[in-house]
């Protein structure tokens, strides 16, 4: 992964927060080495992590509960952002009939749904709820709501991909299937109307070139959304959560 | 053998060896299982089916899961082909007296642009399914075994000024991501002990639901008369003809619910009911989504796209191939 997307807008964009060191973690963390084989390939590093894990994070755990967690979090954060949102100026300066407001008002209800339903299928396993820290975002500002809309749309997308895999067992891929299709049809939409023709875009899919000869397949790229692992993402949104809110995703093997 | 110093050098050669390792991070669950039996006579071996597993091309694969990636490359030449043809008509012998879609007002804001994404995307998709299956894939179909009409080889089909009639093409269009969309989500769970593969249906899935999206969005703005940028923002109306960029309840049966080849299974239930619902399923994981978050039946339905099994999916795909053809059979 010599590219670290992350479609943020330019005010509050967490891509920066993606730094290259990041990557040789990610690989230690999530290489399912036992523990003996970790600790060599740990002397063989950098040791540059400084994660912390005191009471200043919330872990969502590993497996099924730890996967439907870390959703559960992202989704309290968004459904959190859509809430705010209607608090602002921007969206409460918006006609009854108006477009965006319809739109934003579907994104709520969409976003609450989901929520919801990890909550009560998690029942007692459930993390705590989230404490946001909107505090570095411009409410009343319309491209800056839609540009962060956008940012959070497009990591839901890129961490439901990337999390899949740490399922144990099959039981809850559908349903992980079922709300990240939601999640892509309303970054386009956004993405969209912030630029049209953005739907898809270098920065959120790895876009397929074609060649001038060789025939179908022969150019470069592939097509396929650009899927990020729970640790990049966690480093990107922990910002808009306030500490003993923020995620520790560190579990995850 | 000093390992780190052979990655170390490795490094030098190729800067991509950690992420080879990453993708394909399973080998190293060989040493996670052996754990406590690492022995210095057993890392030339371990270190050598490493690199062979983070270099090499896939093992066979299961024929379930052979199967599932033959459908969605099948789905995905259905699609690369249908766009191609509606770009390229001369190449493919047909009419450009009709305008069918807009190149106004910049190139890349455009009606057209947007379909050349996704003709892009598809084609990348099909480099991609093609390299995961190896020889396994199906051969590659000939653009004559399609037939855009719907009518199984006829051209005679309800769609028949697919590549004339800008409207026809988007109707069809939607018909084919969503169809997309569904199909995707219902094959991932054949995938569930491939992480990789799984990881890679899943980022051609959400690609799938980004196109959606955006021809559904097209589609609005075309009942409003707005092309390019203005798009966007047109509002949502009949579904038949403004659709929102979700699927809202079954649509009212999508883009074409009257023909003979309707477009309402596109959104109706597959088989079993229970495990592929309707699209305007609003049961999830047991729990009723209008009463457990106070949202009607249409946000309720919205929020979550529903699976369709390879069966329906074929079924609704052989409608556009010649009926001599064995694909989606």
């Amino acid at each position: 992964m010599t590219e670290l997307p992350f479609s943020g807008p330019t005010p509050g964009n967490a891509g920066s927060l993606l730094t290259t060191p990041l990557q040789r973690r990610s690989f230690l963390r999530y290489s399912g080495a036992g523990v003996a084989l970790t600790g060599l390939l740990l002397a063989g590093c950098d040791d540059d992590d400084s994660t912390d894990h005191s009471a200043a994070f919330v872990d969502v755990g590993s497996g099924d509960l730890g996967v439907l967690n870390y959703a559960y979090a992202l989704e309290q954060l968004e459904y959190a952002f859509y809430t705010q949102v209607k608090n602002g100026a921007y969206y409460k300066g918006l006609g009854a009939s108006s477009v965006e407001k319809q739109i934003l008002d579907d994104l709520a209800f969409h976003e609450k749904a989901h929520v919801d339903l990890f909550r009560n299928a998690l029942g007692s396993n459930a993390i705590k709820d989230l404490e946001p820290d909107f505090s570095t975002i411009n409410f009343d500002d319309r491209s800056i709501v839609l540009g962060t809309a956008r940012a959070f749309e497009d990591t839901g997308v890129a961490a439901y991909n990337g999390a899949a895999r740490y399922f144990e067992t099959p039981t809850y891929l559908p349903l992980a299937g079922k709300i990240v299709s939601v999640e892509a049809r309303h970054a386009a939409l956004i993405r969209d109307i912030l630029s049209f023709n953005a739907f898809v875009a270098t920065d959120v899919v790895d876009l397929y070139t074609p060649a001038a000869t060789g025939g179908i397949g022969a150019g470069a790229g592939s097509g396929l959304e650009r899927s990020l692992r729970p640790a990049l993402i966690v480093n990107a949104v922990n910002q808009y959560l306030q500490v003993g809110s923020k995620l520790n995703v560190s579990k995850f093997v | 053998m000093d390992f780190f110093q052979l990655l170390s050098d490795i490094e030098k050669v190729d800067p991509e060896v950690y992420e080879r390792f990453d993708a394909r991070r399973r080998v190293f669950k060989h040493f996670g299982a052996m754990g406590k039996k690492l022995t210095a006579a057993a890392m030339p071996g371990l270190v050598s089916g490493l690199f062979s597993k983070a270099y090499g091309q896939a093992t066979s694969l299961p024929a379930d899961v052979v199967n599932v990636l033959n459908l969605a490359l099948s789905l995905e030449y259905l699609e690369f082909y249908f766009y191609d043809t509606a770009l390229n008509r001369p190449t493919y012998g047909l009419p450009t007296s009709a305008t069918l879609f807009t190149t106004t007002p910049a190139t890349a804001t455009s009606e057209r642009q947007g379909i050349v994404l996704i003709r892009n995307d598809e084609e990348g998709h099909i480099k991609t399914l093609r390299a995961a299956l190896g020889a396994a894939a199906i051969p590659a179909p000939d653009r004559a075994l399609f037939d855009y009409s719907g009518g199984a080889g006829s051209l005679k089909g309800p769609f028949a000024d697919v590549f004339t009639s800008s409207a026809t093409f988007y109707k069809v269009a939607q018909s084919f991501v969503d169809t997309g969309v569904r199909a995707y989500k219902g094959g991932a769970p054949t995938l569930f002990n491939n992480k990789d593969l799984l990881e890679t249906a899943l980022n051609i899935h959400s690609v799938e639901a980004r196109h959606s999206s955006h021809v559904r969005t097209i589609r609005r703005g075309k009942a409003a008369n707005l092309d390019g940028p203005p798009a966007a923002l047109a509002a949502p109306g009949s579904p038949a003809t403004a659709p929102k960029s979700w699927i809202s309840g079954i649509d009212n049966g999508g883009a074409s619910p009257g023909t003979t080849v309707s477009t309402t299974p596109i959104y109706g239930a597959g088989s079993p009911a229970t495990d592929y619902p309707a699209e305007n399923n609003i049961v999830q994981a047991g729990r009723t989504i209008t009463n457990d978050s106070g949202i009607n039946d249409v946000a309720a339905s919205e929020a979550f796209d529903e699976p369709l099994d390879p069966k329906t999916v074929r079924t609704i795909a052989r409608n556009f191939v010649a009926s001599t053809s064995t694909l989606f059979t």
